[in-house]
């Protein structure tokens, strides 16, 4: 399937050989070039601009889409990375550790997708285990111990739906985080940054403030899923994923997401370095106002703020 | 031409008046498990269990009736919620039609009432509206029943019947999975006591929140539990799924149920778990 947004990634790649073609001919293609470069803002603006439920998805999805580790390791300084849920496995399909950002000393956990087939194996798509959500739960009570506020970087499918999965407890593993998540007397920031698949994905998402990416997905299932469940017909999908309000406009409107994080134009992959510095830039500020509330307001706050949705 | 491929029919269907007549609906009840034919009447003296052991489904009235003492039990007021958060497509025709079929308002029922004299809140769910779907409804009405407990000191506890979130609720939805957790936690750091009872089915959304969440969970025999569908496991791993899989028994065996606890004996096991637990309260504090 040709992406959405194919006239201005065509258009981009044209422009970028006349650049070339100039350079190496010597000749000056300069009138053409601006003539060309605002054809292409006026084909973002409009392509960009009106973006429907499913164009999102599609971006969210998109394989170059950075990853939480990529953000890690834009926005942190001293990331080290810890492992294990101390009873036996350690789930790669979920990262977390501690780190300094902007000098102060947090608490990172998010979804890791790989990159490759071969990470993606080993991480299975980001698809966790009960051990992940354990090994998330581990670290975030050490975060509680020595008061450090924690991130919480939301990017999976959903948990995953296997056999071992459901033999280990996966649905009491992600009750349990949601229960002590509740209770935690540091501040929890949780970013969308890609897609935000259900259970699997509040499993380590409940939080004080809960931000999207522009282009990120938040929903109760896949629009595939909805669609199949609804009317009986994966094809529906994009139907589905317009009715089932899933963007982070729609989140902010249903009083779900705190805040919206701009993207980059085309999306978060075309330049990793800047959506990182747009991420922290909010991350920084919401932490400022969190870190001064004493852990009853915290608390307070946060049980408001879920009792309030839907009511 | 679709005539020429229709399978003729094994059985006369009866279909005359009088045969409907004779038999008024809900006389006799089937058993699914056994197909023993008996009185429906004979069936709720024995607790709608089968002479087999299948457990039938309970109304969340049912559910009342057998486990508290009669004439203890005060019913809430479903709090006031938004209906059709997400404007979606016929989703309120669904929710008028259940409510027309099953006398409900919604897929559960809280109250509080007294088991062999002990206190207790309880959250019922009926899986016949809605498949006892979770929306802001159920996820509210929860909240406010725990919280009454906690105001009060009193213990809780949950009959989870429900196949998880509530698609046309989307993430009002799942976000009902954080608010009834949230609750519960705070329940529970006021020392009280929580008992999850999951009866079929308990999956999905349900599943993975307040059904796991009890000092006690238990388990109706062969009630359905899981996190995932069988279907979606056995398309994604690819191999066939064991008879019993994600059945209660199956979830006792995996370490993930204190028990599996026949009908029979959920009066005295309820009884015998809050006379140990001082009506809920926190021993340490006295």
């Amino acid at each position: 399937m040709q992406p959405f947004d194919q006239p201005v990634i065509a258009l981009r790649e044209k422009i970028l050989e006349l650049h070339e073609m100039a350079d190496r001919q010597g000749l000056d293609f300069k009138e053409e070039l601006n003539l060309l470069e605002e054809r292409l803002r006026r084909l973002e603006r409009d392509i960009y601009g009106n973006m429907k439920a499913w164009n999102r998805v599609q971006l969210a999805r998109h394989p170059e889409r950075p990853t939480t580790l990529d953000y890690i390791r834009e926005m942190c300084e001293d990331f080290m990375e810890m492992h294990g849920d101390r009873h036996g496995y350690d789930d790669a399909a979920i990262v977390g550790g501690v780190a300094l950002f902007n000098g102060r000393p947090v608490t990172i956990i998010g979804h890791q997708r790989g990159k490759d087939t071969k990470e993606n194996i080993r991480r299975n798509f980001g698809m966790p285990h009960p051990e992940g959500y354990r090994k998330a739960l581990r670290l975030m009570q050490q975060a509680e111990k020595f008061n450090r506020p924690v991130i919480t970087f939301i990017d999976t499918k959903g948990a995953y739906p296997g056999r071992a999965a459901e033999e280990r407890g996966q649905s009491e593993a992600i009750a349990r985080n949601l229960f002590e998540m509740a209770g935690l007397r540091v501040p929890v920031i949780s970013i969308v940054i890609g897609e935000g698949g259900s259970g699997g994905a509040l499993g380590i998402g409940v939080c004080d403030r809960l931000l999207m990416l522009e282009n990120s997905t938040y929903s109760v299932i896949s629009p595939e899923g909805a669609a199949a469940l609804l009317w009986k017909d994966a094809g529906l999908a994009e139907r589905a994923a317009e009715s089932m309000r899933i963007t982070a406009p729609d989140l902010v409107n249903l009083g779900i997401a705190d805040g919206i994080i701009p993207e980059v134009v085309g999306g978060a992959h075309l330049d990793v370095s800047l959506q990182a510095d747009k991420l922290k830039t909010v991350i920084a500020q919401e932490l400022e106002e969190l870190v001064r509330l004493t852990p009853e307001d915290l608390i307070l706050q946060r049980t408001e703020k879920y009792h309030q949705i839907g009511t | 031409m679709q005539a020429f491929f229709r399978k003729p029919k094994k059985f006369v269907t009866l279909t005359s008046k009088e045969q409907r007549v004779d038999v008024p609906v809900g006389l006799m009840t089937k058993c699914p498990k056994c197909t023993l034919i008996q009185y429906t009447k004979q069936l709720e003296a024995n607790l709608r269990v089968c002479t087999c052991g299948y457990h039938h489904p309970l109304t969340a009235a049912e559910r009342f009736r057998q486990l508290f003492d009669a004439g203890s039990v005060e019913l809430f007021e479903l709090p006031e919620v938004k209906i059709d958060p997400l404007s979606f497509k016929d989703y309120p025709e669904k929710l008028r039609g259940d409510e027309a079929r099953t006398g409900l308002r919604e897929a559960i029922v809280c109250g509080v009432g007294k088991v062999n004299g002990y206190p207790l809140v309880a959250c019922v769910m009926d899986a016949r509206f809605r498949m006892g779907s979770m929306g802001a409804a159920v996820g509210t009405a929860i909240a406010e029943a725990v919280r009454y407990a906690t105001k009060n000191g009193l213990p809780v506890t949950i009959f989870s019947a429900s196949g998880g979130a509530r698609m046309q609720e989307g993430m009002v939805s799942l976000m009902q999975m954080a608010k009834t957790s949230l609750f519960l936690k705070q329940h529970a750091e006021a020392g009280l006591l929580y008992i999850s009872c999951m009866t079929h089915p308990t999956t999905g959304g349900v599943s993975a929140s307040f059904a796991m969440l009890g000092d006690v969970n238990i388990a109706e025999p062969g009630a359905l539990i899981g996190f995932a569908g069988r279907r979606i496991i056995e398309q994604t791993i690819r191999e066939k799924l064991p008879e019993d899989f994600q059945t209660a028994e199956f979830l006792l065996k995996t370490g993930q149920l204190d028990e599996v606890v026949s009908r029979r004996d959920l009066k005295n096991y309820y009884t015998r778990l809050l006379r140990i637990h001082g009506e809920g309260t926190n021993h340490a504090t006295i």
